[in-house]
């Protein structure tokens, strides 16, 4: 059986150094399998976030040879294991310990979104076709991935008046419901910061669930802000009609 | 005890597990007025819920007009080998349609019919299409939809939170002790009523479709608090978990695959649930298809890596991705198999527990005052096998009523008790104990052996040298416990809090081994090979666990005896109830 290195972060946010571990490779194994391995044979206290081991939870997000995936679907086969396999915690959130960060900002930002509101007198009746995107949406797992690669999070630390990929997603799903009657506009343009994104596309690359965060959330909710906000004649409209 | 060791909170109602039962108690609870809070081992959202995936049941009669709560009740009882409480069967089949309308209702994307409906799709032991699904996924839509809307009804949430023992003054629970798993502080909860919604116990087998979460901690600390335990021998084992490769073993392969119309062979070709279930096939009930598998198995007819093969890939390919897409995922990502051209290689995992605090079906209250229960924690509802979908409705249906009831309870108490310091004192020293000894084994180690063991003796199939050994072993096991030795610090240390669950585990091994032993007939979720019958005058009978000074008391109770209207609906042909 084959043996590989991983060099996993141990420390706080004190800081703190890769150790090196070493492991037997079992078919089929992934990194969270590995990292398991370590904390029963000689690790017990290895900090590490989990659940599901299915891709389904989005707990066990870290930085593997330093991209950012979810650890139970990243299969070593998949990695060179002639040089040490590097796992490292999110980087733009703080570290708590070891592979565990403080992800608690992103509870606070889904706190400011209104809820789902239905319109008085719904049928709560639609088809199908009217409901695939906001499928899309709903699939969001809250692995954060999408929110540890943001420029605007990761390089800029716009937290506090940025929303991040994860929560346009969020709005989206609601803003584009058939039966929802309320409006984020406002909300995605000033409390969101919708405005900060360059759409550079990283978060849709790092989905583990492949929904087109960029393009099909995103880019429509800038339009719609836009639209609101900054289209003078829609705002002439609204002068004289009263109409939102 | 210097105050400062440990923080207080005072609470109403205190929920402990945030999947669906837990949430669902929250916002009722928080709607009846009772100031609330809600603890969970993880982060919010990642509850055990989040993996549910085929759907959720109930009678919405949208794909068959003919569907209707008794159509379900009647489903529910025989499914449950009529040992289920046969009120919370009857609440549960009447109240889940109220309580999937108003998931919608709070932004659930549900998939629909070809009129624009909440579509419903087929599954083992339910006789009409029932189950309100999205795709393969229907527990996250239900647990972002219970997140999203419940963090506007103003409960308080403590996350990664773990409560190690609930604290008890004359009798009646009057509040929880705590630790945060992020720095090792201590918390004490003082709350008019305590909500279990705490999941189950699959943890304490090796192969399961559970998380770290499942560790019986519901259970146990119902247990400790001098509640009653009934029917802990029924443990589900789903019959479809994967099989390879061995670092998914166990994680759950969907029913809804049956449901929508895969089909089981065996390694010649044979589909072999002709000879267990005929009318039925596929979509049998989970104990039957658990065991069917494993006898291919054992009698030679296995797969490569030891299960059966399901296979849907007689389906066009992206309806296949279009109605299972996270299975199509899951295979194509953890074990090279595209399931849209061949089959999928299954085998039973542990998945459910059908046991659990006895609860009043109305209002979730335990045998303990302040006391509550809800979801796979209480027992009851499923008799002794549950039907797939029933637990997503379940949570529901009954957290909502434990919440209801809990705030009730806590509005008839005048203030929070007085806790006997020396209860909160006896706490901090078995959590801190661990570290001060020089030696001692690895929580991983005792844990491995007790998966072990379970899985080997207190399987799908029991007997009762097996059982006897079985509960030898956990009682070795729980002196290997008491001188447990953790390293590192207080920071984050799964090696601690593993150490403080396996206390839970073995408490409900136990119960669960106990319990097994004492039910000498094969009924649902519980085969004896020795008793192989399933015997009339157990049908009448609960077992029921308590805590009697240091030792486990197991013994029976009758069964509530069912009205004759519920009784005729049970006792009819399914096509006289089904017009």
């Amino acid at each position: 059986m084959a043996e590989a290195e991983f060099h996993v972060f141990r420390g706080d946010a004190k800081g703190g150094t890769l150790q090196p571990y070493k492991i037997q490779v079992e078919e089929g194994m992934v990194v969270l399998d590995a990292i398991h391995h370590i904390q029963a044979h000689g690790a017990p206290d290895l900090a590490v976030r989990w659940n599901c081991k299915a891709a389904k939870c989005g707990s066990c997000s870290a930085e593997v040879n330093g991209r950012p995936s979810l650890m139970c679907k990243t299969r070593l086969d998949s990695l060179p294991l002639e040089q040490p396999v590097v796992v490292r915690p999110m980087r733009s959130f703080p570290v708590i310990k070891d592979l565990v960060t403080d992800v608690s900002w992103n509870y606070e930002v889904n706190k400011k979104i209104p809820h789902f509101t239905p319109k008085k007198d719904a049928p709560w009746r639609w088809m199908q076709e009217d409901i695939d995107r906001v499928q899309e949406f709903r699939k969001c797992i809250e692995c954060f991935l999408c929110q540890n690669v943001c420029h605007v999070i990761r390089e800029h630390a716009m937290q506090p008046s940025f929303g991040g990929p994860r929560f346009f997603v969020r709005v989206a799903g609601l803003e584009m419901h058939p039966m929802d009657d309320a409006n984020r506009t406002e909300l995605l343009k000033d409390e969101l910061g919708i405005g900060y994104c360059n759409i550079t596309k990283c978060c849709t690359e790092v989905c583990p669930e492949d929904i087109h965060i960029t393009d099909n959330a995103i880019i429509p909710l800038k339009e719609r802000v836009v639209d609101e906000h900054y289209d003078p004649l829609r705002k002439v409209f609204k002068l004289l009609t009263g109409k939102k | 005890m210097n105050a400062a060791r440990y923080e207080t909170h005072d609470f109403d109602v205190l929920v402990i597990g945030a999947g669906g039962a837990g949430l669902r108690a929250a916002i009722e609870a928080s709607a009846a007025g009772a100031r609330t809070g809600v603890v969970c081992k993880s982060l919010l959202g990642k509850a055990h819920t989040v993996m549910a995936e085929g759907g959720v049941a109930a009678a919405l009669a949208h794909v068959d007009a003919k569907d209707s709560w008794k159509v379900h009740f009647r489903d529910t009882m025989l499914g449950g080998k009529q040992l289920n409480h046969w009120r919370m069967a009857q609440l549960h089949a009447q109240e889940a349609p109220d309580r999937v309308r108003e998931l919608e209702h709070w932004g659930a994307v549900f998939d629909r019919t070809p009129d624009g409906r909440i579509l419903q799709r087929n599954f083992g032991g339910h006789s009409a299409p029932r189950l309100a699904h999205v795709g393969d996924r229907t527990g996250l839509e239900m647990i972002r939809t219970l997140q999203d809307h419940g963090v506007h009804q103003g409960f308080e949430v403590f996350m990664e939170v773990t409560v190690s023992r609930l604290l008890v003054e004359g009798g009646r629970v009057v509040g929880a002790f705590a630790y945060r798993r992020e720095n090792g502080r201590f918390i004490v909860f003082r709350a008019k009523s305590v909500v279990l919604a705490c999941g189950g116990v699959g943890k304490s087998f090796r192969i399961t479709s559970n998380s770290w979460e499942y560790t019986g901690d519901g259970h146990a600390l119902a247990y400790e608090a001098g509640a009653e335990l009934i029917d802990m021998e029924f443990v589900q084992f789903h019959p479809t978990g994967m099989v390879w490769p061995p670092g998914v073993m166990g994680i759950l392969v969907t029913e809804a695959v049956r449901g929508e119309g895969g089909v089981l062979r065996n390694s010649k070709g044979e589909r072999f649930m002709e000879k267990y279930d005929p009318k039925r096939m596929e979509l049998s009930t989970r104990d039957m298809v658990a065991r069917a598998i494993y006898t291919e198995v054992k009698e030679g007819r296995g797969s490569p890596h030891g299960g059966a093969f399901l296979d849907i890939s007689h389906k066009p390919a992206d309806w296949v991705k279009k109605k299972l897409p996270s299975m199509y995922h899951q295979f194509m990502e953890l074990a090279d198999v595209d399931i849209t051209k061949g089959p999928m290689e299954v085998g039973p995992t542990t998945h459910y527990i059908m046991g659990g605090v006895r609860v009043e079906p109305d209002t979730g209250a335990s045998t303990v005052p302040g006391l509550y229960a809800a979801g796979e924690t209480s027992g009851g509802m499923h008799g002794a096998n549950r039907l797939g979908g029933n637990s997503l409705s379940d949570l529901l249906v009954f957290g909502r009523r434990a919440g209801l009831g809990a705030a009730e309870h806590a509005k008839s108490r005048s203030g929070q008790a007085t806790i006997d310091l020396a209860q909160i004192e006896a706490a901090e020293r078995a959590m801190l104990a661990p570290f001060e000894r020089a030696d001692g084994p690895s929580p991983y180690d005792i844990h491995a052996k007790l998966q072990e063991t379970m899985q080997s003796l207190v399987g799908i199939f029991r007997v009762e040298e097996d059982l006897a050994a079985a509960i030898h072993e956990i009682a070795r096991l729980k002196q290997e416990a008491a001188r447990v030795r953790v390293l590192g610090s207080r920071e984050f240390n799964p090696g601690w809090h593993l150490a403080i669950d396996l206390k839970a585990m073995l408490t409900c091994s136990e119960a669960i081994a106990r319990s097994a032993q004492l039910r000498k007939e094969s009924r649902g979720g519980h085969a004896r090979l020795d008793f192989p019958k399933t015997e009339p005058e157990f049908g009448t009978k609960n077992t029921v666990v308590k805590k009697e000074g240091e030792t486990m008391a197991v013994g029976q109770s009758p069964l509530p005896e069912m009205p004759a209207e519920l009784r005729a609906i049970v006792d009819a042909e399914l096509e006289a109830v089904k017009v």
